[in-house]
C-alpha cells in the first residue's frame, strides 16, 4: 500500500494503539492483583486490526461486532476507557451496567453490537445488521470480527451464504492470530489462506497484513467504500499474531519461544514508529511523551472504575424482559 | 364473526402487521414463492414483495441469528421455522443470542422478534419430526412463549407478539392449521400473560394448551356425563405464566391435572405443580397428578403413536384419580 498518510493521522493512530496496548497490560495487572475474575482475553500485538479497521469506517453509523476478545474495539469507536474498565470490574457505570463483563462489552449509541462469547455466534447477528441496512436501503456497512477458529463453526458457512445470495454490505474480518485457544489453525483448517472460504460463496475476498497499521487503514479504506457502493459481502482475512496467551490464565505453552520473539519483532507500534521517524512525522523524544499521555488516561480510567459503585441488587430482576 | 382457518387467522394477523408496521419482515424456508410450507404465508409475497417475505435458506441457525441482529437494528422480523424440531439447531441464536442480549447489554440492545411455526406431533412422521420444545425453552429468561391453536386467540396473540419488544417464540401445531373457528376481524389482540378459561367447572382444575386443549374439551364433555364437572385452565402463555388464573381455579376446585404434550421429565407441568403446591397447598385435596407423552421418542406406528401421546383414556384416569374416583 503505497498511499501516505498525514502526520497527524500517523500520530492519532499512534497513540490509539499505544492506549490499547497499554490499557491492556494494565488489565492483565488489574486481573493478578484479582480486581476482577472470569475470562479475560488480551489483544495485546493485534491492535493495527482494530485501529486500521475502525479507522476507516464511519464510526457511530456503520454497525461493528466481534467475539470476546472485546475490550480495545468500543474505546476505538469512541467509549470512556473508564466506562470500559469499569465493566471489566463489573461496576453499574461500565457499558453494560456490570452485567456484561469482559466477553460482552456493548454500546447501543456507538452502534457497537457487542462482545460475544459462543465462538462465530456474532457473525449472523452481523449479517443481520447488513439485511437491516438494505432493508431500509442505508449507505452503511457492517462490520463483523472474528478469530481465525470461528471460520470451523457451522454459523459462519451459513452467514457467510446468505451474505453472498442477498448481497448484504457486511464485511467479514477473520482476526487470524494463527492459533484458537492452543491449537494451531494449520490443524484445523484444510486452507492455507484463510479467506479462500469466500470461494464457496462466490464472494469477495481480500488478504491484509495486519502488522502495519498504514497497510491495514489503507486497504480497509478501499474495502470498505467498495463494499458501500455495491452492498457486496467481503470475507477479508488479516494477518496479525496475539503476543500472551489465549487468555491470562494461558501461559501460551504450546507456542515455541523463537515463534513468539520472531513475531514481536513485527509488532505493530514498533513497525508504525519506523514509519514515523522515516516520515518525519515525530522525534524520538515525541514518543515519551505519547507515553506519558496514555498512562495517565489509563490510570484515570483505572481510578475511576476502581473508585465506581457496584450496581444494586435491584438491577438483578432488570433488563430479562423490556 | 369470519370462521378462519389455524393458518388464515396467522396469515390474517401478519398481513395485517406488515401492513401497519414497515419494519416487520418475515424469513423463513419456503415462505415466499411457495406460499408456506403450511401456507401460513399465502399470498404474502405478491402483496409485499421479496424484501419482507423472504425466502431463507435451510440454515436455521443462520437466519434466526440474522433476525436477532436486524431486530438489535431496529427492525421487526417474524422467522418461520418449517417446524420447531428444525428450530433446535437454532437453539444457540435462541438461547444463547436473543434471550440474553437484553440482559447483558445492560438494557441497551432489544431483540423485537418473533419466531413461529409449529411443534409437537403431527400425524406419522416418527421420532425426528414430532417434538414438543415448550419444556426446553420455558426455562430460559429473556424469552416470551405462546402455545395455541384457536384461530382466534392465534390471530390476537400473534398481532401481540409482534408488537412486543421482547423476542416471541410462538408454538402453533401443523395437525390443527386446517381447524377453523370464528375470528374478530381488524383490530384484534390478546395480551400475552393472560391466560383463559376455556370451561368452566367445579370438581377439577385441568391446565392444557396448545392442542391439548382440544384433548381436554373432549374429557370434560364426556365426564359431565358421569356427573364430574371440569374447569378447563390454559395459559396460552407459558412465559410469562398467568399464575393467579391457575391459582384462583384450584382455590375453587381444589384439585388439579395438567394435560401437557411432550416429556414429563422436567416439563413445564413440573413447574405448574410446583407452583401450585407452594402457593395452594392448604386447598389441595389430592395429590396433583399430570398427563404427559411417555418418555420414548416418538415410534412411526400409528397405534403406538397414538397410545405414546396423552390420551383421553390416561385424562380420565387421573382425574378420576385426584377425584379419588
Ligand atoms: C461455540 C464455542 N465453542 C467453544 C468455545 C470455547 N472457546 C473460547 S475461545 C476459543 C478459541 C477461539 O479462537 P479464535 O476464534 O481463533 O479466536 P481468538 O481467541 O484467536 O481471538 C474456544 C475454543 C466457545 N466459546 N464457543
Amino acid at each position: 500500500m503505497a498511499q501516505k498518510l498525514s502526520n497527524q493521522l500517523l500520530v492519532a493512530f499512534y497513540k490509539e494503539m499505544l492506549l490499547g496496548r497499554r490499557i491492556e497490560e494494565r488489565v492483565g495487572q488489574l486481573y493478578v492483583q484479582q480486581k476482577f475474575s472470569g475470562f479475560c482475553h488480551l489483544y495485546i500485538g493485534q491492535e493495527a486490526v482494530g485501529t486500521g479497521c475502525l479507522n476507516a469506517i464511519r464510526k457511530g453509523q456503520d454497525y461493528v461486532i466481534t467475539g470476546y476478545r472485546d475490550h480495545f474495539l468500543p474505546i476505538i469507536l469512541g467509549m470512556d476507557p473508564g466506562m470500559m474498565l469499569s465493566e471489566l470490574l463489573g461496576k453499574v457505570t461500565g457499558c453494560a451496567r456490570g452485567k456484561g463483563g469482559s466477553m460482552h462489552m456493548f454500546s447501543e449509541k456507538l452502534r457497537f453490537m457487542g462482545g460475544h462469547g459462543i465462538v462465530g455466534g456474532q457473525v449472523p447477528l452481523a449479517v443481520g445488521a447488513a439485511w437491516k441496512i438494505k432493508y431500509n436501503k442505508e449507505d452503511n456497512v457492517a462490520l463483523c470480527f472474528l478469530g481465525d477458529a470461528a471460520i470451523n463453526q457451522g454459523q459462519f458457512h451459513e452467514a457467510l451464504n446468505m451474505a453472498a445470495i442477498w448481497d448484504l454490505p457486511c464485511i467479514i474480518i477473520i482476526e487470524n492470530n494463527m492459533y484458537g485457544m492452543g491449537t494451531a489453525i494449520s490443524r484445523t483448517c484444510s486452507l492455507n489462506n484463510l479467506a479462500d472460504r469466500a470461494k464457496g460463496y462466490n464472494m469477495r475476498q481480500a488478504i491484509v497484513d495486519g502488522r502495519n497499521v498504514v497497510n491495514t487503514y489503507n486497504q480497509m479504506k478501499e474495502i470498505v467504500e467498495e463494499t458501500r457502493k455495491t452492498s457486496k459481502p467481503i470475507l477479508v482475512e488479516i494477518q496479525t499474531y496475539r503476543f500472551r496467551g489465549h487468555s491470562v490464565s494461558d501461559p501460551g505453552n504450546y507456542r515455541t519461544k523463537e515463534e513468539v520473539e520472531k513475531e514481536r519483532s513485527r509488532d505493530c507500534l514498533i513497525l508504525l514508529k519506523d514509519i514515523m521517524l522515516q516520515q518525519k512525522a515525530a522525534k524520538e523524544d515525541d514518543f515519551e511523551t505519547y507515553e506519558e499521555e496514555i498512562a495517565d488516561i489509563v490510570e484515570k480510567a483505572v481510578t475511576f472504575a476502581d473508585e465506581a459503585p457496584e450496581p444494586g441488587l435491584e438491577e438483578i430482576y432488570e433488563h430479562v424482559l423490556v | 364473526m369470519a370462521i378462519l382457518t389455524l393458518r388464515e387467522a396467522l396469515n390474517q394477523a401478519l398481513t395485517e402487521e406488515m401492513e401497519r408496521d414497515p419494519s416487520v419482515f418475515i424469513m423463513g424456508e419456503e415462505v415466499a414463492q411457495y406460499d408456506g410450507a403450511y401456507k401460513v404465508t399465502k399470498g404474502m409475497l405478491a402483496k409485499f414483495g421479496p424484501m419482507r417475505v423472504v425466502d431463507s435458506p435451510i440454515s436455521e441457525a443462520g437466519f434466526a441469528g440474522l433476525g436477532v441482529g436486524a431486530a438489535m437494528c431496529g427492525l421487526r422480523p417474524v422467522i418461520e421455522m418449517m417446524t420447531w424440531n428444525f428450530a433446535i439447531q437454532a437453539f444457540d441464536q435462541i438461547i444463547n443470542h436473543a434471550a440474553k442480549m437484553l440482559y447483558m447489554s445492560g438494557g441497551q440492545y432489544k431483540v423485537p422478534m418473533v419466531i413461529r411455526g409449529p411443534h409437537g406431533a403431527a400425524h406419522m412422521l416418527g421420532a425426528q419430526h414430532s417434538q414438543c420444545v415448550d419444556h426446553m425453552l420455558v426455562n430460559c429468561p429473556g424469552l416470551k412463549i405462546v402455545s395455541t391453536v384457536i384461530p382466534a386467540e392465534a390471530k390476537g396473540l400473534m398481532k401481540s407478539a409482534i408488537r412486543d419488544d421482547n423476542t416471541v417464540l410462538f408454538l402453533e401445531s401443523e395437525m390443527l392449521y386446517g381447524r377453523s373457528g370464528e375470528v374478530p376481524e381488524g383490530e384484534y389482540t390478546i395480551p400475552l400473560g393472560v391466560g383463559d378459561i376455556k370451561r368452566e367447572g367445579t370438581d377439577v382444575t385441568l391446565v392444557a394448551w396448545n392442542k391439548m386443549v382440544l384433548l381436554a374439551l373432549d374429557v370434560a364433555a364426556e365426564l359431565e356425563k358421569e356427573g364430574i364437572s371440569v374447569e378447563i385452565v390454559d395459559p396460552r402463555t407459558l412465559m410469562p405464566l398467568d399464575e393467579d388464573m391457575i391459582f384462583n381455579s384450584v382455590r375453587k376446585t381444589n384439585r388439579l391435572v395438567v394435560l401437557e404434550e411432550g416429556w414429563g421429565v422436567a416439563s413445564f407441568g413440573c413447574h405448574i405443580v410446583d407452583r401450585v403446591v407452594k402457593e395452594c397447598f392448604d386447598y389441595l385435596d389430592a395429590p396433583p397428578e399430570r398427563v404427559t407423552n411417555l418418555f420414548v421418542p416418538m415410534p412411526y406406528n400409528e397405534r403406538l403413536e397414538h397410545e405414546v401421546m396423552p390420551t383421553a383414556e390416561r385424562t380420565i384416569s387421573a382425574i378420576k384419580a385426584v377425584l379419588y374416583k
